[in-house]
């Protein structure tokens, strides 16, 4: 059972990506990018989790956790040089 | 009881696919970007929330082992995902500045705080509820 809801999820989640990659490529405003990305970086990680649970291992969880990390710097990072034109002031 | 554990885990990861998909969609099909970002931060949480949760259950009822990684996860984005929305909406709001006169009014003497200059020392004076509820009869 667990097999048909892995591949119900596999076939959300790569939906949800292309979904955002559209809202990605489209825009129209510096911002939505940005959003796009960050949805991305939140979908990738429920794919590498679907992933692991797919492989029955669990080594896939740092590589989820550092997803989520970078996702969340380069989010903030990205907004911060859009309002001050600086990373780090 | 495998079953049991079985049918949890498939029904989380379904659940966590379709407020992932939801989420996505939302994205695209709304209309502008202060309300797009409703949908990517609420419901593609609650959908990587629930492939974690599927997650926990799995290994800790059919494998046999407790992971901790993924509570860490969890906490990790439910803390980031309100941080980040707050900076994609503040740096928008700050990138389009017709958006400024759609803000409601803050009901003090100051405006809203990443658009006014700082308050020099002594200019605002602590207003209570009270005064407030008075000013407007």
């Amino acid at each position: 059972m667990i097999e048909y809801a892995l591949a119900f999820g596999f076939l959300a989640l790569s939906l949800a990506v292309l979904l955002n990659l559209w809202r990605l490529f489209k825009g129209p405003s510096l911002m939505d990018r940005v959003l796009a990305v960050d949805t991305m970086v939140i979908n990738a990680i429920a794919l590498i989790i679907l992933f692991g649970i797919q492989q029955r291992t669990t080594i896939f969880f740092e590589a989820a956790l550092l997803f989520a990390m970078f996702g969340f710097i380069s989010t903030v990072a990205y907004c911060r040089f859009t309002l001050r034109g600086d990373v780090i002031e | 009881m495998d079953f049991i554990v079985e049918l949890v885990v498939s029904v989380l990861i379904v659940l966590g696919g379709i407020f992932a998909l939801v989420g996505s969609v939302g994205m695209v099909k709304l209309p502008d970007l202060l309300t797009r970002l409703h949908a990517p931060t609420k419901a593609t949480t609650l959908g990587v929330g629930g492939a974690l949760v599927a997650s926990m259950v799995f290994f800790a009822g059919l494998e046999g082992r407790l992971s901790i990684h993924e509570v860490l996860i969890t906490a990790f984005l439910f803390l980031t995902a309100p941080i980040s929305a707050h900076f994609i909406a503040k740096a928008h709001l700050h990138e389009y500045p017709e958006l400024r006169e759609d803000l409601p009014d803050t009901g003090r003497p100051l405006g809203w705080s990443t658009f006014e200059r700082m308050p020099d020392e002594g200019e605002v004076t602590e207003e209570t509820e009270d005064d407030r509820h008075a000013a407007h009869h």
